[in-house]
């Protein structure tokens, strides 16, 4: 089977560290994982936002870069999402929780992370693929770490990508709420398949100074006790 | 086609700032926050444990939005059917293209009776339609007569959610209105009242009492009309509306085209999924349904007026079109996130919520209300909720798409996304644009991150931090250490 990593162009810009993280947790799992060159974006923030051709030219380019893979895994279940349910022709994409529980077939995957995490899922992850418990099977499989729950998961954290800025006001509001919620739960981490929600969350949270850091689950699915 | 297909008047309230601020208004009130909060979740909560305790929930919704489809495929038959069985049932209908057309016949209507004075079933399409201000204009006074649109009626307000409009007041506000506006409405307020919801829903009761005991005309909605039988229904909590259906003599109903329904039997879907769905019970109090006039029982005179008001033209959009299958039962509203932070006025329409962010639009046309379907995160959970499943995020990033369109690219913001999609074109450019990112994003941060960013991000950073953008990008590190094995 041939597998692509679809890094996405947030992912590639501002946290490289994920797609490390993702590379790394593969090999472990004896999954060899090429990163086609061509890639770029799949034209998720110009779809939502209306811009319709240039989306279009995007899923043209997406197209091209990954044909022929048999997979194609994502750490970001909007941009999956995004692949899967607009794009004109059906392409192999698997937002990172999906393809090692279905297709990998693992929910242990030999990460420890001693900490008190809770679990944000994310809009995309829940009302659009519904990944379901996909995530906390992975995290509860996670040595060492405490999954405690966050109240009002479901709840949007108010990023929605350009309603971000176009509806600052009433995303702030959302964002104040998710922000207490996080706060209420005493995890020292907050976990989340979409970066993007996080850069959202943890950047309330750093400027609120709060003791809560965020981390994408890729980020902690691949860290593993030290040798002793 | 010789006609032009008229789109809606009315719907939308004029002078209304665009949602972003209006939203900036009301998120300041937080006595309103308080009481959306407190009253959406509430009935958030009833409506998960009514549907969740139907094994065939799933299949009710599937069946409503098949039975809306069939409606929107064959809409001009059934309507003509309609026309015929109400016709055949003793009624007359009426066909208006907007709202001048509707409010122009019902006020001829009442006109003819030497009426001077309505009552007024709760009624959605009669707001849109801005009718009371249009009898008013012709010297006919119409009373509401559901509780929370007496409220709003008589503070001069607006409704801000479609099945309770006066969700934004709390019961001080509601005593103080009654004492200081009934007496000019009629029966004025019990001069010793409280705030105790008994003794508020008391003073209505007797308020409107006697306004139904006068009342020669009513005027109503309809939830349903049923094309084979003729029959019209209308689902209420209060049975105010059953006093306005049965005790005057003339009854003239409005009701948008796209209400209409095949079959009598089709109600045994509806009728499980509208009150479920909308006050979380498994039957509403008062259901009432008429077919045309029935000598010696009830209204002797009965009219239907059956409204376009932009509909045929929503009904022309492939995409748009499933906002037509709304049974008004506001499930949308009491789940949407945005909506329980800044509550309906913010919408400046007759529709708020993500229902109205889609219907609004289309009725008026988005050049009308181009910040409307920007105001969701597309986080999906309407479209969860959704008894007739409309598909509310993808009618959303539709009508983007036309407000874009509408714009020709001549917004900055437009550029901007041409310039992004040029930099994303090629993985080249790409690279050079992360390059310039990670040298621009040193210069504004410190320790790892950015408080604050220029125009036009400057909103990111008023209560966000960014993150500094990382030295070397993924790609980068990749071809550098050949996929991290050098």
């Amino acid at each position: 089977m041939r597998v692509a990593l679809f890094i996405t162009c947030f992912n590639d810009a501002l946290y490289p560290g994920t797609g490390r993280s993702v590379v790394t947790l593969l090999r472990r799992l004896g999954c060899d994982v090429e990163f086609p060159a061509e890639q770029t974006c799949c034209g998720q923030m110009h779809f939502n936002t209306g811009y319709r051709p240039d989306a279009r030219r995007l899923e043209e380019h997406f197209g091209k870069a990954f044909a022929g893979f048999d997979a194609i895994v994502t750490p970001s279940p909007s941009c999956a999402g995004m692949v899967r349910e607009n794009y004109a022709e059906p392409m192999p994409v698997y937002e990172l929780s999906e393809f090692l529980v279905d297709v990998l077939g693992v929910t242990d995957v030999g990460a420890w992370f001693p900490h008190r995490v809770a679990y944000h899922p994310t809009c995309h992850s829940l009302r659009g693929l519904r990944v379901g418990d996909r995530p906390t099977a992975l995290l509860r499989a996670v040595d060492g770490l405490e999954l405690v729950e966050l109240p009002a998961a479901d709840a949007c954290c108010g990023f929605g990508g350009t309603f971000a800025t176009k509806n600052v006001d009433t995303s702030e509001a959302m964002l104040a709420d998710k922000m207490a919620s996080v706060t209420t739960t005493g995890a020292e981490v907050l976990c989340a398949l979409d970066n993007s929600c996080l850069m959202h969350i943890g950047g309330g949270l750093s400027r609120a100074k709060a003791p809560v850091r965020v981390m994408h689950l890729a980020d902690i699915l691949a860290q593993t006790a030290p040798a002793r | 086609m010789s006609t032009p297909v008229p789109t809606g008047t009315g719907v939308v309230w004029l002078g209304s700032p665009a949602f972003p601020a209006a939203a900036r208004a009301a998120l300041a009130n937080t006595q309103l926050r308080t009481n959306l909060r407190h009253a959406t979740t509430t009935i958030r909560d009833k409506r998960l444990r009514v549907t969740g305790e139907l094994d065939d929930w799933e299949q009710l919704r599937d069946a409503g939005a098949a039975i809306k489809q069939r409606v929107s495929r064959h809409l001009a038959d059934y309507l003509r059917q309609l026309e015929a069985s109400v016709t055949a049932a003793g009624g007359v209908v009426h066909w208006a293209r907007d709202a001048d057309e509707a409010n122009t016949i019902v006020g001829d209507i009442v006109a003819a009776t030497g009426a001077e004075e309505v009552v007024k079933v709760k009624s959605m399409v009669t707001q849109e339609i801005d009718l009371n201000a249009a009898l008013e204009r012709r010297g006919i006074r119409a009373y509401e007569t559901d509780l929370a649109e007496l409220i709003v009626q008589l503070a001069d307000d607006r409704p801000s959610h479609i099945l309770v409009p006066a969700i934004h007041r709390n019961r001080s506000e509601i005593r103080d209105i009654f004492t200081e506006q009934m007496l000019h409405w009629g029966r004025p307020a019990p001069a010793d009242l409280t705030d105790d919801p008994a003794t508020l829903a008391e003073a209505a009761r007797t308020h409107l009492r006697e306004k139904f005991l006068r009342a020669r005309v009513a005027v109503s909605g309809a939830n349903f009309a049923i094309a084979d039988t003729g029959t019209i229904g209308v689902v209420e909590s209060e049975g105010n509306g059953r006093m306005c259906l049965t005790l005057p003599q003339t009854l003239i109903t409005v009701m948008g085209i796209e209400k209409v329904l095949p079959d009598f039997a089709d109600l045994e879907v509806f009728l499980q999924l509208l009150p479920r769905s909308s006050t979380g019970e498994r039957m509403n109090p008062y259901t009432s349904m008429w077919t045309g006039v029935t000598p010696g029982d009830g209204p002797q005179e009965f009219h239907l007026v059956l409204l376009d008001n932009g509909r045929t033209a929503t009904l022309a959009d492939e995409v748009g079109r499933q906002a037509l299958a709304c049974i008004r039962c506001s499930a949308c509203l009491n789940v949407c996130p945005v909506y329980e932070r800044t509550g309906g006025h913010a919408y400046g329409s007759v529709y708020p919520g993500p229902i109205g962010a889609v219907l609004t639009p289309q009725l008026v046309g988005v050049e009308h209300a181009k910040s409307l379907p920007f105001a969701s995160t597309l986080c999906g959970a309407c479209y969860d909720a959704c008894p007739v499943k409309i598909n509310i995020p993808e009618v959303l990033t539709h009508l983007r798409a036309a407000v874009v369109a509408s714009e020709r690219g001549r917004t900055a913001e437009s550029l901007a996304m041409r310039a992004v999609a040029g930099v994303l074109a090629s993985p080249g450019r790409l690279r050079l644009g992360e390059w310039l990112l990670a040298r621009g994003g040193r210069l504004l941060s410190r320790r790892g991150v950015i408080r604050r960013l220029p125009p036009p991000l400057s909103a990111w950073t008023r209560k966000r931090d960014a993150p500094a953008p990382p030295n070397e990008s993924f790609r980068a590190w990749w071809k550098r250490t050949d996929g991290g094995t050098r």
